[in-house]
């Protein structure tokens, strides 16, 4: 599987603004944009990690916030195309964890954090036949993240 | 007739459908509608025992009909009945890091 997902260099800034001030506990947001044949990603809306107990290595988004960012969503015409989260003190690989409650179509942006700074960040789609992740190609405006081989 | 908001995530399923118009008298009954509608979304709505599945809330407008009377909640006209799936996730309980290249 190859997809490709175009974030800007804006929101590349405002992904590990939120990553590093969260940090050490784990951040997650909304990712809003257009989906064709390149996914293009617009708009990030941080959202409060609602994981109860350790937030260091979970993160939780409410129903009532996911109800609202889907309403908001239909409101302003950008499609849901994915969610954030950070790894702090881990890769930006999507774990266990992430593919047991990961979904269909959603691009999963992860930005690591080693000891407060932002590392690495990659995104991943759910591939659901075989129940596993791929990598998706990242563009950061003249940046390009290629899956790792 | 309410409507239902369809999840972004299902929406292949729902031919890039984003809500669905029902007739149906209940909560249940508006979801059993919705996957009749489209059958290759049903797998994705219920499990082998025809349960919903457990990554997915049901709310009535702003209530989880869990605090209702679940998928016996009657709706009404205009109505807005919404499919909420989990999201959740994180790294692993190890810490794996190892610097590499970004």
């Amino acid at each position: 599987m190859k997809t490709v997902i175009k974030i800007s260099n804006r929101i590349i800034k405002e992904l590990i603004q939120d990553a590093e001030s969260s940090y050490p506990n784990e951040a997650c947001g909304f990712l809003y944009g257009a989906d064709a044949s390149i996914r293009s990603i617009v708009h990030f809306e941080p959202v409060i990690n609602s994981q109860e107990g350790d937030q260091r290595r979970r993160f939780e988004i409410s129903t009532l916030d996911y109800l609202k960012t889907e309403r908001r969503a239909l409101d302003t015409g950008l499609d849901l195309l994915g969610i954030y989260h950070s790894h702090p003190d881990h890769e930006a690989i999507a774990s266990s964890h992430d593919l047991e409650k990961a979904l269909p179509f959603f691009s999963y942006v992860i930005v690591s954090v080693l000891k407060g700074k932002a590392e690495q960040i990659y995104s991943w789609r759910l591939f659901d036949r075989y129940r596993s992740f791929y990598q998706e190609e990242l563009l950061i405006e003249n940046l390009i993240i290629s899956p790792n081989k | 007739m309410a409507k239902i908001i369809i999840p972004t995530p299902l929406r292949k399923f729902t031919d890039n459908k984003s809500s669905f118009i029902t007739n149906a008298t209940t909560v249940g009954n508006a979801i059993q509608d919705l996957a009749k509608s489209y059958e290759p979304l049903a797998k994705h709505l219920y499990d082998d025992q025809l349960n919903l599945r457990s990554f997915l809330r049901i709310y009535l407008g702003e209530d989880d009909i869990n605090l209702l009377e679940k998928s016996e909640t009657l709706i009404s006209e205009n109505d807005v009945i919404s499919i909420v799936p989990a999201i959740a996730g994180g790294s692993n309980s190890k810490i794996i890091y190892q610097a590499r290249n970004y």
